[in-house]
Formats: structure tokens, C-alpha cells, sequence
């Protein structure tokens, strides 16, 4: 197990020097420099220009600014904003916990519906409900994030009257928070209302956002049980006497999990990314929403620190799943 | 003789496919004694292996199970609902299946599901289920069985395998063990230990056994009586002895006349063509197109079931009555 985890460990290495180069590479293929932006609709000489990219470093050789990069990186310094001019790493954290909480929200929402659905799918297959449970997946998996969003605000904010259009908390409420997830500070900070304000925001991007990873899951859930459904050892379950919800719930789920937990840990990546998405269309103050502003800004350091950022989490999740998939399934665990 | 404990009379069982209703087993009876030794014999695709899941109650929701008659003990297996039903399956009625390596649940270890079966019909519990296991694997012939409870299946060889299927099976000391080819999978040296291992259990705990198979020599060794099957229906059943001296139906004949054992030449003799499969089931006697005593009464006319005198053989010609076609 550990040599195991230190093989998996020693991967990420190159993962890692690979995402720099993307993130470094990206965002310099795009046309105009920070400088312009800076300067807007004023413009500015062509040689107040020159010396503004000589004070920012920009002018010299490219390959020297991604090695000035790539150490400072390693020394954990992602560099300051041009923009705000504060660190990198401190303006990410500042944001991360917004697009964590609704990121846990979107992937618990997706466990809670998909998981059972495609259980139920695959117990009752060519049943009216697996039928219109696999239908439904295949319509949420191939909506676009953006048009979903605006549908829902639409329906639930404009035309019902539910749910807020945007943001993460009505305006009447203010506190500092604490640990920077809305719904646990609105409990902190014990206001009335508070709580219930941060939830009746927070759930339409959660939907939004869980929507294809409830439908990726419910789908591979289903076609995992069915497979294992018809194993040997399902039938010795059988066999044995034992109830339905055991032989079902036990005996084929703990095996059809194994491939579900690796679907799941993929989709952190593409919550991740629909997090971009969803927090703009709901003005979601968090990294996803950061990022697009830093991009038209062209923030360099930021987007640089972002992207890292995102892809280290989701390769630390990754990681995670990898282990949990040595804990679930015991033929992994026993390699040497 | 002992009590009747299985009586199966007229069961049949269809399969819903894509080309139309299958019928897997046609109209078999069983009929087995407590302490009883049946075994049913047959190639592959027979129905010997369906007609005992539909009396487990494990076949899938396509299959459709009718019967004039399913009794088990006092207890009325067609009738139970399937509630009932999983009272009695599990620790009355067990069954062992072909592949024990895939039988075993590989995430769960040994100790887990032989504990199962105790914790379920039973109500034991931990201690005494963990006791109760040591004790079976030490009567299957596992040794060390104490560290072996900790086990998953990946650990265990095939044979090591069937003896905790084995072990499962009779945790609560069943009154009749299914074996649905328990050895076939397994090495030569590793069948005969099986095979061994369940007899003597059997005569040890008095319980029926019902063997399927498709090994005569296996057979010989084990059974008391013995049913042919051959695609769904019974052509013979007989108790062990006279099928090996005086077989009546062609089928049971030719199969015996294959074992190595019986061979008279450099050269097997075997049955020409397969088992009918779905859709090309021949016309009067099933067995017509491979039979060498084939006329053309047996490929119009549904042949008849005979006497025990010949050995119940369903067939227009038993061999060794006088005036067949042989």
C-alpha cells in the first residue's frame, strides 16, 4: 500500500511541470497584454508601452519568465495580481471557499439522485422508470451549463419567484465570515433568516452545477449493477436466503462502487470546470468567476495561479480516489 | 426407505427471447429421499442446471417456472411467496455451483460470508458465527482455518474456493445440498478430493445430495440414482446399478459406451451431432437425429415414456425390450 501510494505520489510530478507549461503557455497565446488593458480606452505611446512591459518583466525571452515562474512556484510565491497588486495565493483562498461549498453541494446532490437512480435503473431494468431515469440523464448530460442557468433563472427566479437571481446571500445580512462558507457562517453568526437566505441561493447553481455529474453517475451506476447483477457470487448471495435489499444493497453495490468511485472523482474535474460556468451566470463570488475576470483583465499571475491551483486539487482528488479505490476493492490492496 | 423430502412432478420452465418461448426443461420429474444420492446426468445445455435453480427459486424474471407439484418437506415451494421461500433456501436447501472462484463475493472475506447464512437463519451472533466457522472449515478440510477467516477469494485457489462454498452450504446443516458440477472446473487431482469431501459429509450428516453433472464416471462413483437428461427432457432415470449394466434409452447407451473406461478400440466411439438448441428442436423423439436406432416413428411421433422395467427410458425402442429396431 505505501509503495503504491508513492508510485502514485511520484506521478504527479510530471502532472504538475505540465500544468505550469499549460497554464504559463495559455493565456500568453491570447491577443493583447496586460499593459493595454491596464490602460483601457486612454491608450497610451507606443513607448510608454515598451517600458510598462520592461517593468513587468514581459519583454524578456519567454522562456525566462516561465523558469523566474516555475521557481518562484516551487518556493510556493504564484506571484502578485497585477490588478490588485495582492498575492495570488492569498486572493484564491479569499475565493476558494465559495467555490468549495457549492462544489460539495453539486457533488452530494449528484450522489444523493444519481447513485440511487441508477441502482433502481439497473434492479428494475426496462422498467417505465429506468427508462425515464436514463432518458432524463441523457438530457441533463447534453444541456449546456450556461443555458441550463439561464432557464432555471428564468423559470425559478423570474417567472415563480423562488429562488434570488445571483449572489450568495440577501444584501440584509452581513457578517465576517469565519470559515468562509456562507451556510455555516449565516449559522454562526446566529441572525434569523440568515441561513435560510444563504440556502435559497446557493440551490439553483447547486443544481446547475450537479446536473452532469448526477447524470455521468447515474448512468455509470447503472451499468456497473447491471454487470455485476448477473455475477456467480450475486446468485450465491441468493442462494444463501438472504433478503433483496442485502443481495442488492451489499453483495452487487459494494462491488459495482468501484468503478462508480473512480466516475465520481473524475467529475470533481468537471464540477471544477461547470464551476466556472454556473459562477459566472450566478455571479458566484468564487475562483470560477475570478478566473474569467482575470482572463479579460489579462491577469497573468492570477490565471497562472489559478489554473495551478484547480489542477492541483483535482490531481490531489484524484490521488484520493486512488486510495479509496485500494480501500474498496480488495484485490488492489493486496498488490504488491 | 427413507422419507420422500424433494418431489418435483411435471416441471417446466420457459425463457422469454428474442425468437420466441424457449423451453429450457420439459415436464421432469424428481423425486428425492432424505439421505438420498441423485445424480442428473446430461450435456451441456440439458436444462440439469435450470431445473434445479427454478427449485432454488433463482432464475431471472425471464424464466417461466410451472409445475404440478414442487414439494419440499411440509413445505409447498410453489405456493411460498418469496419471502417464504427465502426461509427455507439458504439453510434447508443449499447449492453449490461450477465455479467457485467467481462464486465468492471477492470483496467480502471468507469469514464475512460464511458468518452470513448463521447470522441470517440462525440469528448468531458474532462470536458464535465466528466460532461456528472455524468449525466448518475444519470439517471441509481447510487447514488453519482460524487466519483463513480473514481471507478474501483472490487469496484462495480454486479448489480451497469450492470448499468454502462447501462450508457455506452446509452451515446450516441442510437437509438437501444442490452441486451443480462442483468439480468440473477444477484440476483432475482436486475434483476427486471434492467429490470425496461431499460424499462423506453427506454420509456423515445424512443429508440428500443432488449432483449434477455431465461426467459418468462421476457418477458411477457417488450416485444412488441416477436421471439422463438430454435438451430439457428426461430420458431415463434409474438407480445406478442397472443404468451401468443395462441402459435402456440410446442416449444413456451411447454415453456409457464413450467412457474410456468401457472402450474397445484405439478409438472412443462418440455421439454424432450437438444438443438441439432454440429453435431447432427435431420433430417426435428429440434424440432422433443422433440416434443410430432412429425410424420414422421416432421422427414423427413423440415417443412414450416406458415402465421402470426399462428404465422409465422415453423412448419407441428401449433397448433390451424385445422386437426394437436394433
Amino acid at each position: 500500500m505505501l509503495a503504491f501510494l508513492l508510485r502514485r505520489i511520484g506521478l504527479l510530478i510530471p502532472t504538475f511541470i505540465g500544468v505550469t507549461i499549460a497554464a504559463f503557455g495559455f493565456i500568453r497565446l491570447l491577443p493583447g497584454d496586460p499593459v493595454l488593458l491596464m490602460a483601457g480606452e486612454r491608450g497610451l505611446t507606443p513607448e510608454r508601452h515598451a517600458e510598462l512591459l520592461k517593468q513587468f518583466g514581459f519583454d524578456r525571452p519567454i522562456y525566462e519568465q516561465y523558469f523566474d515562474y516555475l521557481v518562484g512556484v516551487l518556493q510556493g510565491d504564484l506571484g502578485n495580481s497585477l490588478v490588485t497588486k495582492k498575492p495570488v495565493f492569498e486572493e484564491f483562498f479569499t475565493l476558494f471557499p465559495a467555490t468549495l461549498e457549492l462544489s460539495i453541494c453539486a457533488i452530494i446532490f449528484a450522489i444523493a439522485l444519481g447513485l440511487p437512480a441508477g441502482i433502481i435503473a439497473a434492479v428494475k431494468r426496462g422498467s417505465v422508470f429506468d427508462h425515464s431515469v436514463m432518458s432524463t440523464a441523457l438530457v441533463g448530460y447534453s444541456m449546456p451549463i450556461f443555458w441550463l442557468g439561464l432557464l432555471f433563472i428564468m423559470l425559478f427566479s423570474g417567472l415563480l419567484g423562488w429562488t434570488p437571481v445571483s449572489g450568495r446571500i440577501s444584501l440584509l445580512y452581513f457578517f465576517e465570515p469565519v470559515t468562509g462558507l456562507m451556510t455555516v457562517d449565516a449559522f454562526l453568526s446566529g441572525q434569523p433568516g440568515a441561513v435560510r437566505s444563504a440556502l435559497s441561493h446557493l440551490i439553483l447553481p447547486t443544481i446547475v452545477l450537479g446536473t452532469i455529474p448526477m447524470a455521468v453517475i447515474a448512468r455509470q451506476t447503472r451499468s456497473a449493477m447491471l454487470e455485476v447483477l448477473g455475477e456467480d457470487y450475486v446468485r450465491t448471495a441468493k442462494a444463501k436466503g438472504l433478503p433483496p435489499v442485502r443481495v442488492i444493497g451489499l453483495h452487487a453495490l459494494r462491488n459495482a462502487l468501484i468503478p462508480v468511485i473512480t466516475t465520481i472523482g473524475l467529475q470533481v474535474g468537471v464540477l471544477l470546470a461547470g464551476a466556472i460556468l454556473t459562477e459566472t451566470i450566478f455571479s458566484w463570488p468564487g475562483i470560477g468567476k475570478w478566473i474569467v475576470d482575470s482572463i479579460s483583465r489579462r491577469d497573468y499571475p492570477s490565471v497562472q495561479g489559478g489554473l495551478l491551483m484547480i489542477a492541483v486539487i483535482v490531481m490531489l482528488v484524484n490521488l484520493t480516489v486512488d486510495v479509496l479505490y485500494g480501500l474498496v476493492n480488495p484485490r488492489i490492496r493486496h498488490q504488491r | 426407505m427413507a422419507e420422500s423430502l424433494l418431489d418435483i412432478r411435471n416441471l417446466t420452465v420457459e425463457f422469454d427471447t428474442a425468437s420466441g418461448p424457449f423451453r429450457a426443461v420439459d415436464s421432469v420429474d424428481f423425486n428425492v429421499a432424505e439421505g438420498d444420492v441423485l445424480a442428473i446426468v446430461g450435456e451441456s445445455g440439458s436444462g440439469k442446471s435450470v431445473a434445479m435453480l427454478a427449485v432454488m427459486g433463482l432464475l431471472p424474471k425471464t424464466a417461466t417456472v410451472t409445475a404440478d407439484l414442487m414439494r419440499f418437506g411440509d413445505h409447498d415451494l410453489a405456493a411460498m411467496t418469496a419471502k417464504e421461500r427465502r426461509q427455507v433456501i439458504g439453510r434447508d436447501i443449499t447449492m453449490i455451483f461450477q465455479e467457485p472462484m467467481s462464486s465468492l463475493n471477492p470483496c467480502f472475506t471468507v469469514g464475512f460470508q460464511l458468518g452470513e447464512a448463521l447470522k441470517t437463519h440462525l440469528g448468531m451472533n458474532r462470536a458464535a458465527r465466528r466460532a461456528r466457522a472455524i468449525e466448518l472449515l475444519e470439517e471441509v478440510g481447510i487447514p488453519e482455518p482460524e487466519p483463513r477467516l480473514s481471507a478474501f477469494p483472490h487469496q484462495l485457489s480454486g479448489g480451497m474456493s469450492q470448499r468454502v462454498m462447501i462450508a457455506m452450504a452446509i452451515a446450516c446443516r441442510p437437509k438437501l445440498l444442490v452441486a451443480d458440477e462442483p468439480s468440473t472446473a477444477l484440476d483432475v487431482t482436486i475434483q476427486a478430493q471434492i467429490l470425496d469431501l461431499l460424499l462423506s459429509l453427506q454420509r456423515e450428516t445424512g443429508m440428500a445430495l443432488v449432483l449434477i453433472t455431465h461426467d459418468m464416471g462421476v457418477v458411477a462413483e457417488t450416485a444412488r440414482r441416477v436421471v439422463v437428461q438430454y435438451a430439457g427432457q428426461q430420458v431415463e432415470r434409474q438407480d445406478v446399478g442397472p443404468l451401468f449394466s443395462s441402459p435402456h434409452h440410446p442416449y444413456t447407451a451411447a454415453l456409457l459406451a464413450a467412457l474410456p473406461e468401457r472402450a474397445t478400440s484405439d478409438r472412443l466411439p462418440q455421439i454424432p451431432g450437438t444438443v438441439p438448441g432454440i429453435g431447432d428442436q427435431p420433430d417426435g423423439c428429440r434424440f432422433n437425429p443422433r440416434c443410430t436406432f432412429t425410424t420414422d416413428l421416432c421422427r414423427q411421433q413423440v415417443p412414450p415414456r416406458q415402465t421402470s422395467v426399462f428404465g422409465e427410458a422415453l423412448c419407441h425402442y428401449p433397448l433390451g425390450k424385445g422386437g426394437t429396431a436394433a
